[in-house]
Formats: C-alpha cells, structure tokens, sequence
C-alpha cells in the first residue's frame, strides 16, 4: 500500500513543483561568482555533448546503416557511405522483409491497445472515482492488488487463459483481440484516470444530475470533455508502450502475417540481409521518434509522474 | 445501490473514505431481495454497473483469473493437450532439481547487480546536474530520454550490431583507435552479461533520470535558503539537502529496478538466446524454455510462483525498511 501511496504523493507533489518558483541547489548568488558560472557552463557543455553522442549517435549509426550496403555496414562503421548512398534499401526493407506488413500491424495493434485501454481506463475511472456505487472498494482494491502482483506470475497462466476464455470458450491465439484485451487491463492506467477524477470539482456532477442527467449522458458530456489532459497521457502511454511491446505478441501471435515490427525483426533478424535489417530497423522507429518529438513536453511529464510504476 | 447512497456523491476527494462506510444494516435485511433488487435499479444501479462492465471484464479475465489460474496450475501436469492431473509439490521439486535453475538464478542475480552498479547512480547525477540547466535543460531531457522511445528489440538489434566481434565491428574499431582488442563483446562468457547489461542500461536510465528530476524539481525552495544562509557550499548542500530530499524516490526507484531486472528477458534473449555456455539464460528466460519449448506449463508455472514469492519478500523488505525510516 505505501508503494503506491508514495508514488501518488509523488504524483502530487510534482503537479505542485511544477507551478512552484524554480530555484535549485546552485542559488542566483552562488551564480554571480565566476568559478561557478564556469564550472556549470563546463558541466552542461559535457554533458550535452556526451548525450548527443550515447543517445543519438547510435540513431544517427542506424540512419547511416540503414542507407548503406551490407558491406559498408559490416566493415566500415565509421565512414559515410563509402559505395553510395543506397535508397533502394528501404522499398526493398518495405517488401523483401516485408516490414510494410509488419508496420501495418504494429499500427494495427497499437490502435486496439489505444482504444481498449482508454474504454477501460475512463469508465474504471469514472466509476470508481465518480459513480461510487457500494462495490467500487472492493473494486479498487483489486485494481491496486494486480500492481503488486509481479507479472511473471500470470505469464504461463494468461498464456493458458487465452488458449481458452474461461466461460466462452474460444482460443485468441492469433487474434489481435489476444494483445488488446490483456493490456486494456492495466492498473496503472485505471488509477492514473481515478486519481485525476478525484480532483475534478463534485459540484458540476451534482449539477448535472440533479437536472436529469444520467450515468452515460455525465459521462459523455461532462466527464470526457473536462478529461482531455489525462486521456494525452494514457494514449502516449499506451501507443507506445505497444509499439515496445515484444514477449507477449511473440507468444500469442506465432502467425507471421499478424505478427508487429519487434517480433518480426527478431524473426528475420538471423537470416536477412544486415542492410535490409538495418533499413527495417530504421522504419520501425521513425513513428515512435516522430510522437516523441512532436509531444515532448506531454512525454517528459508523463514519464516524471507515470515512468515510477511501470517496472 | 441503496437509497443512502446517491449515485454521486457531493463530497471532496479526501472525504472519499467516510462515504464508503456502510449504512445501517438491519433495516435493510428485513426488506425483500426484490424490493431491493428494485430499489437499486430505480437508484441508476444498472447504467453503474454498465459503466463496470469494461473494468470488471477485462480484469477478471486477464488479469484476476490468471492469478488464481497459477496457483491451480503450479500443482498440475499439464501439456494442455491431455487432461491436466493434480501432483502436488512435484513440479516445484522437479524445478529444484534441474541444474539449470542455479545458472539462471546466478545469471538474474549478476545481470541485477551489474545493473546496479553501472546503470543506478548515472540517473541521479544526471539529473543533479540537469537540474542545474537552464535553457538547455529542455534539450538535455528530450536527449535522455530518446532510447526509452526505442522499441527494445530494435535497440538490442541495433546493439548486437555495435558488439560484432570481427575487428572492423563499431566497438571494436574504436578500441583498435587504441590498439586494443578485438573483442568477443557477446561471444567472451565473462563479458556476454556485462554487455547486455550496458545495452539494457542505455535503453532504460532515460525514465530514471527523468523521475529524479521531476523529483529534484520539486524540493522546497526554502530548503537550499537556508542552507545557503548557514553557509553550505554548493557540494554541501547536494549531500545534506539534495539527496535527504530525493531518499524516498531513490528507494522506490531501487525496488522498482530490482524486481525489473529480476524479470528481464527480452534484451538477453534477443541478444544472445541464453549463450555462450549458458551464461546468459536468465529465469524468465527459463520459465520461457519449460513453457514454449518443452509443453511443460506446470513447471513453468512452479517456476513463476518461485520467482514471484522471492520478489514479494523483497518488496516486504523494503516496505519494512522504509516504514522504519520514517518513523525515525
């Protein structure tokens, strides 16, 4: 309980900083003394300079390798493309190694993890934090218990479970439905929303509903449209989380023809060229940068408050 | 819902808990099951319940169910093709008794500790100095955070790449800069682990480091004034300011990473399938094998339960601990 109790205060706690003043360990008066203007100015200028270098260099060695033969790959790592810039790599990523498909199922997968997670996320949410009927502890606790629990143990038994739903009785395996529903069920993302809805002001639901408006009219016109911050950062963090997303589409998903980017790459990774490899390697993370670029600033807060329970 | 519990309550979050108390049971009880099964439709219990649906399947099939389903499975054979039949504690002594398990534990273990020690300070120094930036405080978070965007498999594809043994490989020309090498990075039995240890650690420090900053960011400002007013030099108050303040973070951030690494699988199964000589199979790599490779899921699932006790007992630890600190 404390484990999850820290990290909401945590969550707290950094809303707060965030529209605190901004003063931290070196002071504006320690700033006026030259030593350590320089010193500061040396740090940041090292530290840039190694990130650009160990973060993305490596990126930039993938844009390189994925435009080059494998021949320029494999023996010249340091030189610009000794035997000219190779184009063609990519259309032939795009269908030799089929990469187009596999894109297209990341894409594919990602969206169904996107919507599911959502669904479960505002309408747990809203349930628990808003609706409150009798059965809502009961529910929370459970929602809390699954953070606790290692996810090692329910590997085997999901696999299990998925071989056949309880109940129903159909086998997901090679179905998307066998990746969307599992990560729809995600406690994190439940109690992320329920603690948003928990600083929304009561008054506007009691207004609502003392003027007649039910449980699905609150819901579609008060409580989605006031949700608009916490539904950004459950869809980064679900689309990208998917988009990591290895073991679990390696297991349920052994047809190669549903298969996403990552376990596709690790099947052609033995036997494909290195340079369509490479020019696969580089279409798989054109989207995910891109996001990231474009949503920085919503990424960076979302991984200070969110990164903490994700282990 | 019963008639004392409106279906919204007007009451502020922190009151959230004197709501859930329950009302008087015994006027309730006399009344009929359906009079009440009526009065909680008439009070909007059915679109509430609706509004569940989502939560309530997707949990208690895929996330609930398969808890309960291990403890039913670690004491079954079961290659789910014939009828599964009770054995007891026979799955638990046949893990015990495979000499690989000893390998893979040593090998998490190692992977564990070796991520301490290379991957744990870095985030905190960074982002100490970070928090230091000013305008290119933007531009050093989005660079950190950069290899967290990348999926794993690509960045262990990428990195396996870096580590070609032959000498024209990327490390090993810049070592031969040096006249040294080449290296067998993931092919030396003592140096696969380190390796991969080195690529999981570039992967992941990005989210560490961004959580201490965020964390650094909101100490109280009054905190370094007052030091600063007794005269504590810049180091001084990284010791005896900074990090008393980020002690809670540190640890919630060291469990987080022990039960991670303890569970890791994608970047040495991709890098180097558990070789050279077993070096680098790891448990979850193990539970993997018994599993997808030999149809045993009860094993597997013996295994998991093992893995999963011995994780619970950590995170007991550090609950234990912490709660002691804070209480002195």
């Amino acid at each position: 309980m404390t484990f999850v109790t820290t990290t909401v205060r945590a969550i707290g706690k950094q809303k707060a900083a965030e529209e605190s003043e901004d003063r931290s360990n070196v002071s504006a008066l320690d700033r006026s003394r030259r030593s350590v203007r320089l010193t500061t100015r040396i740090l940041a200028v090292v530290l840039i300079a190694c990130l650009v270098v160990v973060s993305f260099g490596p990126l930039l060695w993938l844009f390189k390798a994925a435009l080059s033969t494998s021949q320029d790959i494999l023996k010249y790592p340091f030189e610009w493309w000794p035997s000219g810039i190779q184009w063609q790599n990519l259309p032939d990523a795009w269908s030799q190694i089929r990469i187009g498909q596999y894109l297209l199922n990341t894409v594919w997968m990602a969206a169904g993890c996107w919507f599911f997670g959502l669904l479960v996320a505002l309408t747990g949410g809203y349930g628990i934090s808003i609706l409150k009927p009798r059965y809502a502890k009961v529910v929370n606790a459970g929602v809390l218990a699954t953070l606790f629990i290692p996810g090692v143990v329910s590997l085997i038994s999901l696999y299990v479970t998925i071989l056949d739903v309880p109940l129903i009785g159909v086998n997901l395996v090679n179905t998307y439905w066998a990746v969307w529903l599992p990560t729809a069920a995600s406690a994190f993302n439940v109690l992320l929303v329920a603690r948003f809805f928990d600083r929304l002001p009561r008054d506007v639901f009691e207004a609502a509903r003392i003027d007649g408006a039910g449980v699905f009219r609150v819901f579609w016109s008060i409580v989605l449209p006031m949700s608009r911050p916490v539904i950004g950062v459950v869809s980064l963090l679900t689309i990208v989380g998917s988009w990591k997303e290895f073991l679990w589409p390696l297991l349920v998903l052994p047809s190669p023809d549903l298969q996403p980017l990552s376990v596709g790459l690790y099947r052609v990774s033995d036997t494909a060229p290195t340079s369509l490899l490479m020019a696969g390697m580089f279409i798989s993370v054109i989207i995910p940068i891109a996001l990231f670029l474009m949503f920085q600033r919503q990424f960076l807060r979302s991984a200070g408050q969110a990164g903490a329970i994700k282990g | 819902m019963t008639a004392t519990a409106p279906p919204f309550v007007g009451l502020p979050a922190d009151a959230a808990a004197a709501d859930s108390v329950p009302p008087p049971v015994a006027p309730r009880s006399r009344k009929s099951l359906r009079a009440r099964l009526l009065a909680w439709v008439r009070n909007g219990g059915v679109p509430t319940l609706v509004m569940f649906l989502p939560l309530l399947l997707t949990f208690g099939y895929f996330a609930w169910w398969p808890i309960l389903k291990s403890l039913i499975l670690a004491f079954q054979q079961t290659d789910l093709i014939n009828d599964p039949s009770w054995v007891g504690l026979r799955n638990f002594e046949r893990v015990l008794a495979d000499p690989l398990l000893w390998t893979a534990a040593g090998n998490t273990v190692w992977f564990a500790v070796l991520a301490l020690l290379i991957g744990f300070p870095l985030p905190i120094l960074m982002a100490m100095v970070m928090a230091e930036l000013r305008r290119s405080r933007q531009i050093s978070s989005v660079l950190v955070y950069l290899p967290v965007i990348i999926p794993p498999v690509v960045s262990v594809l990428l990195w396996k790449q870096f580590y070609d043994p032959s000498s024209s490989g990327l490390f090993n020309t810049v070592l031969g800069w040096f006249g040294l090498g080449p290296i067998g990075w993931l092919q030396d039995p003592a140096l696969a682990m380190p390796s991969i240890v080195i690529q999981a650690t570039w992967a992941t420090a990005g989210t560490a480091t961004i959580i201490y900053l965020a964390a650094l960011m909101s100490i109280q400002a009054e905190l370094y004034d007052a030091a600063e007013v007794d005269g504590a030099s810049i180091l001084q108050r990284a010791w005896h300011v900074t990090l008393p303040q980020l002690r809670s973070v540190i640890l919630l951030m060291l469990l987080l990473q022990i039960i991670g690494t303890m569970q890791v699988f994608t970047d040495p199964f991709v890098m180097t399938g558990g070789g050279p000589e077993n070096r680098t199979v790891t448990l979850l790599m193990l539970i993997y094998n018994y599993a997808f490779l030999s149809g045993d899921f009860g094993k597997a699932t013996a295994l998991s339960l093992m893995l999963a006790v011995v994780l619970s007992v950590i995170s007991a630890i550090y609950l234990r601990l912490t709660r002691k600190w804070s209480e002195s």
